[in-house]
């Protein structure tokens, strides 16, 4: 129980430690870079939604698949006394 | 609730409290339209549509009525698992884990590549996450190379010696970095230009590296445990070179 209290302090800390860190995706720091450095750019068909409607959609699409996982999950290992 | 259950609640909701406090916007990490040229879009898609419709009919062809919610349930966890951003502070970056590499072991290659598809498609049409026209190249890194090299690697792994949790620790490590290894050469054919394409391709994976070494270390640790919690709890749902090596 020491080694893992040790491993998540020392988890935490170094998030902490970075939190000034923009923390942005690999797709601009390196995708994006590269692409930019060879004259190309992102420019997504389905134009992408503003503010906080994309949070919104990651919402969206987090419960309605963690419903879907619940979903066959207990289909897939049913409760205990189910099963007996 | 005994100590230990208690510290680890308490280490978890400390960690989660963490993550989102210190949560920056997230960023897409599929390859987005207008990255690649046409050409090598087109390229990527012939390429992927020969795998997809493999994965399709390997679906259809499934008898066990048993498995489809099996095979239901990988597919929402490959969804979930592809759009989830993951902060590596080392890199000080985020990218995100695939969930390839153990579909592979559990569903097969072939079938892993079909919910691959479906889930880039839904990601890209509803998340901006990733594109339409390299969903090609998308699903032939995530899908394709991911689920074919865990797979392989597993197998060999397993041909070796190597306990269970080794092997599926493997197959998770390699899809992760074979997914990325996979992206770099894409990027780097459809971007470099003339002879500038291999050294792209190691500038690439060099860049890469910070964010995927640790998250491949992740997504290993992760195949290896979801791996035996399933095997232990429903043996006959997986593979047949997985029960053979269950039962070892």
């Amino acid at each position: 129980m020491k080694k893992i209290s040790a491993m998540a302090s020392g988890i935490l800390a170094s998030i902490t430690g970075a939190a000034n860190a923009e923390w942005r995706g690999v797709d601009s720091t390196v995708i994006e870079k590269f692409a930019a450095d060879a004259g190309r750019s992102a420019s997504p068909l389905i134009p992408a939604a503003d503010g906080d409607l994309l949070l919104f959609c990651f919402l969206v699409a987090g419960a309605a698949g963690g419903f879907v996982f619940g979903y066959y999950f207990k289909s897939v290992f049913p409760a205990k006394k189910e099963r007996d | 609730m005994n100590t230990i259950t208690r510290r680890a609640g308490f280490l978890a909701a400390a960690f989660f409290a963490a993550s989102v406090l210190l949560a920056e916007p997230a960023h897409a990490m599929h390859i987005s339209d207008g990255v690649l040229p046409p050409s090598w879009a087109a390229f990527w898609w012939a390429l992927a549509i020969p795998f997809v419709v493999i994965g399709i009919k390997a679906y259809e062809k499934e008898k066990n009525g048993a498995k489809k919610p099996f095979i239901g349930l990988i597919g929402s966890a490959v969804f979930i698992i592809s759009c989830m951003p993951v902060p590596v502070p080392v890199a000080g970056s985020c990218s995100h884990p695939c969930g390839t590499g153990l579909a592979a072991l559990l569903i097969g290659p072939k079938l892993t590549v079909a919910i691959s598809s479906v889930a880039l498609v839904l990601q890209a049409l509803f998340l901006a996450h990733g594109g339409i026209t390299t969903m090609g190249a998308n699903i032939f890194s995530m899908g394709v190379a991911g689920a074919f090299s865990g797979y392989f690697v597993f197998r060999a792994a397993n041909k070796l010696g190597l306990g269970i949790f080794s092997s599926t620790f493997l197959a998770g490590l390699v899809s992760d970095w074979a997914t990325y290894a996979v992206t770099s050469l894409e990027l780097a054919s459809g971007l470099g230009s003339g002879g500038s394409a291999p050294a792209m391709f190691g500038a690439l994976l060099a860049a890469f590296a910070p964010t995927q070494i640790p998250l491949g270390i992740m997504e290993g640790f992760v195949t290896a445990s979801a791996f035996k919690f399933i095997t232990e709890r429903r043996p006959d749902l997986s593979l047949t070179p997985v029960k053979e090596t269950v039962s070892e």
